[in-house]
């Protein structure tokens, strides 16, 4: 079975509208980032989290009004499936055993009859959210150095390793924008499948680079600019079938998977879809600029 | 030819080890609940042997405890503080009673708990979050002090409040403290002794040699501990000194003569009970500074059920998927690549049963995503091959020169996968590093099963004349 022959799409000519929709992305990002901002999780806040369950249906307004007049203050509300309820609490005096008391029994006298029970209850203290915090940004600074080197030393050019690591800051940073515009929360998982996001995004620029670079010396009469089309369109293929596998699994992972790994795997299909996007759309074009502009100033300096 | 039979004695060696490892957990997941249980009590040692499940899939709390290094003693290496609270938390959790705890310490001044499948979370905490600092003050016998109890008793004042108070802090020696007794709730005027917990090697009960025996407890400082309490002892004899636990006085024994090796005895009115209680607390409560709880995860067991069924059902759906797709996609050669698929999951779940890596929730998610991204090894060979056949080169020619092209790209993308994936490992708690744990070791598990299984099987195929040519 086969989905195509090997297409003849010339990606190159598309670079300029791709690389408009990309920074139109990143800015969108940007503004979500700084105007509405992310809603970080108790991970990084600190704070109390409280998850219960109930025999049957409640609604979450009636919850709302019952834990306000318990004295429960600023906490945030979620539904898991038909009987579960996180409570969230960002600041808070209490301890998490009060917490949980104090949620329990203003539920309980509200809704008598119901069987309600405590399944989760997490405390963070505002140390190791500090603590989490800074773990995660080392995380990501060290990825992308790591990967930078890698690519540079691989294939003797620092610029690929860096356009390399664009096109994965671009999936992320745009993956993080789409989570801060749908509200959801930035917790450890989440940060985790940036990080796999980032790890799996690099793969498909890798393939490419590495077509690209066999091509180089195969096809060494060809204009950089048809090299780069005709790698992209040779692996093409692969690119399509491997992003499907990882694609569907992040998809059924997000569909059936359970509460625990939705949000992970939201940002699985989202960040996976970009990584696709971004090593055609955006390493490939990027690479070709530059390599021209560094050509052309070596063509200058010839003629000088 | 040698070299295929080496390929062949390895992997078959691989196969079988996996499964080696791999059977106690099958036969851990064939017994019932209540064998289980029974399994947990005595301690058996498939507890050891069988795939081992995170908080998140079997319930249980993690704790991350924080050693305050504000209180404790100038002489006392923050290093040798939390080695000692270490020690202590794991005495306070054997006496609980937990299989299989996880007591370790974490940064320079952290220690991690993790309780698996505890019924009374709230009860273990109080155990290990107990201050429970234990101090020696010498007891101050001021002639007010029955004014201050009776004031205490008539305002009905604790400790606290009455060191507070105006009227009684002026009748209050220089540089004292009130303190409750235990049992008496007599109260007593205290004097830092610059001795606390810290100082304690052991402390245990004795029996007196003689008639009738009656218990003692007998305590052992450690050398600087041995020197300071030789200082108070000769200082203060005929002076009560003060057993201080979380500011109450447990005992006050008078000092009798200066003791100069550090080593002590208590002596009173104790039956071996009360006399063991003391013990208990001195050893026990021996931490250097206290503690307090910087993070809690508590999961009930219900919710762990409910995971593992989504998690996994969701998984294996997605894993079907690629087995199918591939098959149908490349047909023969994507059969192959499946049994690839199929011995990097036996072997990735061998691996962890064996080095004892603990599988969370994002870690089963992990599985099925490494699987997913496995594949694009086989995807980046088929794809080659079919060039090459495209271009008009024999099968098995073809095969070889596939093998031979896709081989930078693989190796080179997943290599930068396992960057992240190794920084991954680094970061995060319990369930996060189960995730990185799953990606790592399925990706090195992956180049193998990928690359080397897959040819030996053609190579095998090729050889014994199965095939001559093959469809992708």
């Amino acid at each position: 079975m086969k989905f195509f022959k090997t297409p003849n799409i010339d990606f190159i000519r598309m670079r300029y509208i791709s690389i408009s929709l990309s920074l139109l992305l990143m800015i969108a990002s940007a503004v979500f980032l700084f105007v509405k901002g992310p809603n970080y999780g108790i991970d990084f806040t600190g704070g109390i989290l409280v998850q219960i369950s109930v025999d049957k249906e409640i609604g979450l307004d009636d919850v709302r009004a019952s834990l306000e007049s318990a004295g429960v203050a600023s906490f945030e509300l979620q539904s898991i499936g038909d009987k579960g309820i996180i409570v969230r609490v960002k600041k808070t005096e209490k301890t998490q055993e009060e917490m949980s008391q104090s949620i329990l029994s203003a539920l309980q006298s509200k809704f008598t009859g119901h069987n309600i029970t405590v399944d989760r209850t997490e405390y963070v203290g505002p140390a190791v959210g500090k603590h989490l915090a800074k773990q995660a940004v080392y995380a990501f600074i060290f990825v992308f150095l790591g990967i930078i080197v890698y690519v540079a030393f691989r294939f003797k050019s620092g610029l690929w390793g860096t356009i390399g690591v664009l096109a994965l800051m671009h999936d992320v940073f745009g993956t993080f924008g789409i989570v801060i515009m749908t509200g959801k929360e930035v917790d450890l998982t989440l940060i985790a499948a940036f990080l796999t996001i980032a790890g799996f995004s690099i793969n498909d620029t890798i393939v490419l680079y590495d077509r690209i670079r066999e091509n180089m010396r195969l096809l060494a009469k060809e204009s950089f600019g048809s090299i780069i089309n005709i790698s992209i369109n040779e692996v093409l293929s692969r690119t399509i079938i491997t992003s499907l596998t990882v694609f569907v699994v992040s998809m059924v992972l997000f569909l059936f998977g359970g509460e625990v790994i939705h949000d992970f795997a939201f940002a699985m299909v989202i960040g996976t879809t970009l990584g696709v996007y971004s090593s055609v759309f955006i390493c490939a074009p990027l690479t070709y600029e530059w390599e021209k502009k560094k050509r052309d100033r070596f063509k200058k300096t010839l003629n000088k | 030819m040698n070299k295929l039979g080496f390929r062949t004695v390895v992997t078959a060696l691989l196969i079988i080890l996996s499964g080696y490892f791999l059977y106690p957990t099958f036969e851990w997941s064939r017994m019932t609940d209540a064998e289980k249980a029974a399994a947990e009590k005595a301690k058996d040692p498939i507890l050891g042997k069988s795939l081992k499940l995170g908080l998140d899939l079997r319930g249980g709390t993690h704790l991350l405890l924080e050693v305050d290094s504000s209180k404790l003693d100038e002489k006392v290496s923050m290093k040798d503080a939390v080695e000692r609270a270490v020690e202590v938390m794991r005495n306070r959790i054997d006496e609980f009673g937990v299989a299989e705890p996880l007591i370790t310490r974490q940064g320079d001044k952290w220690i991690v708990i993790q309780l698996p499948g505890i019924k009374d979370p709230a009860r273990a905490k109080e155990l290990i979050g107990k201050t429970a600092l234990l101090e020696f003050c010498l007891v101050e016998n001021s002639e007010n002090l029955p004014v201050i109890s009776q004031k205490m008793r008539e305002n009905d004042l604790t400790p606290a409040q009455a060191m507070q108070d105006p009227e009684i802090s002026k009748l209050i020696p220089e540089g004292c403290f009130i303190a409750e007794g235990k049992e008496d709730g007599n109260y007593y005027i205290l004097k830092q002794a610059s001795l606390t917990g810290a100082y304690l090697v052991n402390a245990k009960v004795e029996l007196t040699t003689g008639q009738f025996g009656y218990p003692h407890v007998s305590l052992e400082f450690n050398k600087e501990g041995g020197k300071l309490f030789a200082d108070i002892t000769g200082a203060n004899i005929d002076r009560n000194l003060a057993i201080v636990l979380d500011g109450i006085v447990q005992s006050a024994p008078v000092i009798r003569s200066r003791i100069p090796d550090g080593r002590a005895i208590i002596e009173g009115n104790f039956n071996s009970e009360d006399a063991k209680l003391l013990a208990t607390v001195l050893r026990a409560g021996a931490l250097p500074a206290p503690v307090k709880i910087i993070e809690e995860r508590t999961v009930g067991p219900s919710l762990g059920d409910d995971s593992i069924t989504k998690g996994f059902t969701a998984s294996l759906i997605g894993v079907l998927f690629v087995i199918v797709f591939m098959a149908v996609y490349y047909g023969f050669s994507g059969i192959i690549a499946d049994i690839a698929l199929i011995l990097n999951f036996l072997i990735l779940a061998g691996i962890m049963s064996y080095f004892q890596f603990t599988l969370t929730l994002p870690g089963i998610a992990g599985i099925a995503l490494t699987l997913a991204m496995a594949v694009d090894a086989n995807v980046l060979i088929l794809e080659r091959i079919r060039e090459e056949i495209a271009i008009g080169k024999t099968a098995r020619v073809a095969v070889d020169a596939g093998y031979q092209k896709a081989f930078s790209a693989i190796f080179d993308s997943n290599l930068t996968t396992l960057i992240a994936a190794v920084f991954l490992f680094q970061f995060g708690t319990g369930p996060v590093k189960g995730f990185a744990v799953t990606l790592t070791i399925g990706l090195l598990i992956s180049m193998f099963t990928a690359i080397v299984v897959t040819k030996l099987i053609y190579d095998f195929l090729f050889k014994e004349n199965f095939i001559n040519k093959i469809k992708i």
